[in-house]
């Protein structure tokens, strides 16, 4: 039965993406690893940080495509279970260094120590173990996704409202880690870590390994994402992002398919955060910055929504994007962001990877209706007429919650 | 500066009018009139006479004349005879203290009290203390304080430091009883019972903090004379702690608790308690009762400050959510980019005001006035091309206008930064703007203070926009259904430009008064905003009162949780409890009432 599953799940776009992550996963490790410095095909070290971090923005970019692109939530506060994951991982991180810290203390990581604690909260417990905080990186976030989730998608919050909603929590979270009292670091967050399951955090070798594992995890979320979407929960899902109405009245439950993706794809972003942490060296509250979810946002737009490859694909473009500008010409950075913003949702709604997708479809169309009908070749092929897009009326029946 | 005060017995000194004479002047006194409260203290007396201050002269303007004509005769007299001694100086009188007896000094106390210096105050105050000492060789007057030997010295007159100054070159100026007594009354003299009312006031207040027991008789004397209310207020109160550190009648001691407990503060509260501990049983109940008549009016006064900040809090939430809310319940369009319009706002009242202080200084005041208008067309254009541009293209797709509003907000921001610079912008304050006044024990200040009242009449005029005019007729109508008011032959994409140009400019009005109390930099739309979407989802779109409503009940929650919970924590809980809210009412306290399955 898993097998029929997978075997459905992987159609032949998937082969691509997977084979090409798996290569990635392999190729840039030993690239790094085994290539003498200078030499023109070696990886420098900074890039497999570089480009490990790109991955892990994939995995969130695909992660809120999940519930935007199938289900029709605009989630603005994806960064939450982002960072989530991220402190879980931090946590492990800090306790690691040990006695290593400024201050030497064995228990307590620097901070605490600082604060004049005593010991460490409770929240604290089992962070010293990787198993653990490898669940709490997958539980915390899963479950902020699921009580809020519950909450609203119960009482049928939608649309602009749940966007907003979604986004006081990142902000409420955002002050809340800003605490110093919380236990979490307050301003600085966690940094400083020395090494994770024994291996130096600095050193090239656990580095190319952290790059294959985010690989690898990409890939493994992709065919979950994959297999999620096409199985017939993933038509359902659908059907809620273009009339849930319909659907509630069909007789199915559109909070509870809401709910699972929503809970699914939080866990992924929390994964993605765990991988994050260990390759930049730092998780502070930043991260939960309302404009940072906003962002992850675009990634998704730019790509395609609605495709997994599509996020994929955004998120190292823009990502990239975002590198270069931010060396070049840091002031134009914003206005290529916020001209990102206008110019996909205006000339590019199915991002990328939609379109282009869209455009070879129309010609597979096109060409088999040619073969079927043979119509003569001047005249113009007849197309199914596509809604439009633009002036659709406000209140327009079945409305798509986009 | 006339200064005439040395010719006149204490208590009687001249009032208006004949304060014009030059009787007596020299220019230590000039130097000492200017940049010093004595200048204020005769100005006020040249003043007409005032409704508050009963000390002035009564009776009819003929008698007013003559009497003045016998002031200048008596004054000019009296200048003839001590001009050429200039012997009343306070520098003079005070060189004649270590001489003669105990009953001389107290001629010279007397003769110092009518110098009406202020300066002799604290020569007295040093002279009852013991403190002040003759330098044998000099003759100059100095204060010694400490223990020990050498001493500090300062000059008694001038205050200046001197230096350390031994023991045996100085001569103690004696004091007995009888001199302290004639001491306190020449203060009470030059203070209490100085023509000026802010003087009286000060001295009573101080009087209010001494406490000091011996202070009852003088005080007694001056309440008798006083007729100004408030400042005899001050004095009955503190000859109430006076009397309650004093072994009193029982009667005169609940009647001193009574009074100290109508003033209500925390002093009071202080001084009571430090009464309580000290006390007789007897009395004790008396201060208990007086002690929690004070704490609960000080509870109440706590609430009443607490409702002040959160209505303030609630006015800034209003002016930055109002726009918000019509824009979203009429086009059901969330502009992400409304924080930055607030925020251009602030920058045009900066130009505004940079502008009008080049040209026309004289004008500041008025700045905002102007700026008002400007900030309103500015924004307002800007969101009419901002909709025409891109939002009209996005109908329908509300989640997408959000993303490219978003964009808007970045671009804005960052053409700000780039044209200003990322630093904070001077924004100054008009005069009427500045300080605070006290309403009943709650400190106002007034740029809050009118800044809730310009909220409430931008809330007004827009009510009345939306009831009153055509266009807000057919803004209500494009809200309550689009396609009905098309057919009804509206233009609902004017009326969405429209609509667009108003919720901007109302940010742009926003961002005017925002300017009076927050920092202008290119981030100052980004503080409001979410605080702005919590107001219009709390409250309910399609409606202003759920607006008004929401921003004051979020302000006013807001700095009630605060003082338990501290800032972060009470806008952590607000978060929270608004996302409970909306489990109950999804479409928040207003919700606009319809059939339709998805609004």
């Amino acid at each position: 039965m898993i097998t029929q599953f997978f075997y459905r799940a992987l159609g032949a776009k998937l082969y691509w993406v997977v084979g090409l992550l798996l290569l990635a996963a392999i190729l840039v490790p030993a690239s790094n690893l085994l290539l003498p410095v200078g030499h023109p095909l070696r990886v420098p070290n900074y890039m497999v940080a570089l480009m490990g971090k790109y991955l892990t923005y994939a995995m969130l970019a695909m992660a809120l495509d999940l519930v935007w692109g199938y289900v029709g939530i605009l989630s603005l506060g994806h960064g939450a279970f982002f960072a989530l994951g991220g402190y879980a991982m931090g946590m492990y991180l800090m306790r690691q260094i040990g006695s290593r810290g400024v201050y030497g203390n064995a228990e307590l990581p620097d901070f605490m120590v600082f604060l004049n604690w005593s010991e460490l909260p409770w929240y604290w417990w089992g962070s010293d173990n990787f198993w653990f905080a490898i669940l709490m990186v997958m539980v915390v976030p899963g479950l902020l996704a699921f009580v809020f989730g519950w909450f609203a998608f119960r009482s049928r919050v939608t649309g602009v409202y749940l966007s907003i909603i979604t986004q006081a929590v990142t902000y409420a979270l955002m002050l809340a880690f800003f605490r110093n009292d919380m236990g979490f670091g307050g301003n600085n967050g966690l940094t400083d870590f020395r090494e994770i399951v024994g291996y130096s955090i600095q050193a090239p070798g656990t580095r190319a390994a952290l790059f294959a594992a985010t690989a690898v995890a990409l890939a493994l979320s992709f065919v979950i994402c994959s297999a999620i979407t096409r199985s017939k929960l993933g038509k359902i899902m659908v059907a809620v992002r273009d009339a849930e109405s319909r659907t509630r009245f069909i007789g199915y439950r559109p909070e509870y398919v809401k709910l699972f993706a929503f809970v699914v794809s939080a866990i992924i972003a929390g994964i993605a955060g765990a991988l994050y942490v260990p390759q930049v060296g730092i998780i502070n509250p930043g991260e939960f910055a309302p404009a940072n979810s906003i962002e992850i946002v675009v990634w998704a737009a730019v790509g395609g929504r609605g495709t997994l490859v599509g996020p994929i694909i955004g998120a190292i473009l823009v990502n990239y994007a975002k590198t270069w500008f931010t060396a070049a010409y840091p002031d134009l950075w914003l206005f290529a962001l916020g001209g990102l913003f206008v110019a996909v949702t205006l000339f590019l709604p199915k991002g990328i990877v939609g379109t282009i997708g869209g455009y070879l479809s129309d010609r597979r169309e096109a060409k088999a209706a040619r073969a079927t009908e043979a119509p003569p070749p001047d005249l113009p092929v007849i197309r199914p007429e596509k809604p439009p897009v633009r002036r659709t009326p406000h209140a327009a029946s079945p409305q798509p919650a986009e | 500066m006339p200064y005439v005060a040395p010719l006149w017995p204490a208590g009687h000194l001249p009032r208006k009018g004949g304060d014009q004479l030059v009787a007596h002047l020299d220019a230590r006194h000039l130097r000492q009139c200017h940049g010093n409260r004595l200048v204020a203290h005769v100005d006020a007396r040249d003043l007409p006479p005032r409704g508050g201050d009963g000390r002035q002269a009564r009776g009819g303007r003929a008698k007013e004349l003559r009497l003045q004509f016998l002031r200048w005769l008596f004054a000019i007299l009296l200048a003839l005879t001590t001009l050429p001694a200039s012997a009343q100086s306070l520098e003079n009188l005070a060189s004649l203290l270590p001489e003669g007896n105990f009953s001389d000094r107290a001629q010279t106390v007397a003769a110092i009290a009518a110098t009406g210096d202020p300066r002799a105050v604290p020569l007295l105050e040093a002279l009852a203390a013991g403190d002040l000492n003759v330098v044998e060789s000099t003759g100059q007057i100095v204060t010694l304080s400490g223990r020990g030997d050498p001493l500090e010295a300062t000059d008694a007159i001038t205050g200046d430091s001197i230096g350390e100054i031994a023991k045996a070159s100085v001569e103690r100026i004696r004091v007995n009883n009888s001199l302290r007594r004639a001491v306190r009354t020449a203060i009470g003299q030059l203070t209490l019972m100085s023509p000026d009312a802010n003087t009286r006031m000060t001295a009573a207040r101080a009087m209010f903090q001494a406490g000091d027991p011996v202070n009852v008789e003088l005080l007694d004397e001056a309440i008798a004379e006083e007729q100004n209310p408030a400042v005899l207020q001050v004095m009955r109160e503190a000859r109430a702690v006076a009397i309650l550190r004093a072994d009193a009648e029982p009667a005169d001691f609940a009647e001193a608790v009574d009074t100290i407990a109508a003033r209500g503060d925390r002093q009071a509260l202080g001084i009571l308690q430090a009464a309580l501990s000290s006390a007789d049983a007897d009395v004790t109940p008396t201060i208990e009762q007086g002690i929690a008549d004070i704490q609960s009016r000080l509870a109440l006064l706590d609430v009443g400050q607490n409702v002040w900040y959160g209505v303030s809090l609630g006015a800034v939430l209003l002016l930055a959510a109002i726009g918000l809310a019509i824009t979203f319940g009429v086009m059901g369009v969330i502009n992400m980019a409304h924080g930055e319009m607030v925020m251009l706002g602030a920058y045009t009242t900066f130009l505004v005001q940079n502008f009008i202080r080049a040209s026309f200084p004289d004008l500041f005041d008025w700045s905002l006035a102007f700026a008002l208008p400007a900030a309103f067309l500015v924004t307002g254009l800007i969101g009419v091309a901002i909709e025409r541009g891109v939002i009209r293209f996005l109908y329908g797709r509300p989640l997408e206008t959000l993303l490219a509003t978003w964009g808007l907000s970045l671009i804005i921001q960052q053409s700000v930064r780039t044209i200003f610079g990322a630093s904070n912008r001077e924004v100054g304050n008009p005069g009427w703007m500045s300080g605070s006044f006290d309403f009943y024990g709650i400190a106002i200040t007034w740029n809050r203070f009118f800044i809730v009242i310009f909220a409430l009449i931008v809330f007004a005029a827009l009510l009345l926009v939306l009831k009153r005019t055509a266009l807000g007729l057919q803004m209500r109508a494009v809200t309550q259904n689009r396609r009905m008011a098309s057919s009804m032959g509206i233009r609902t994409p004017w009326v969405d430009a429209m609509t667009f140009g108003l919720g901007s400019g109302i940010a742009g009005l926003a961002g005017v008064a925002l300017s009076q109390i927050d920092n202008v930099s290119p981030n100052l739309g980004q503080g409001y905003i979410i605080d702005s979407f919590m107001v219009v989802v709390f409250g309910g779109v399609g409606n202003l009162w759920g607006t008004l409503v929401g921003a004051l009940t979020l302000g006013v929650l807001n700095k009630f949780l605060e003082p338990y919970a501290g800032a972060v924590l009470a806008k952590i809980l607000l978060l929270v409890f608004i996302i409970l809210f909306i489990q109950k009412r999804p479409r928040g306290l207003f919700a606009q009432k319809g059939r339709a399955v998805e609004a």
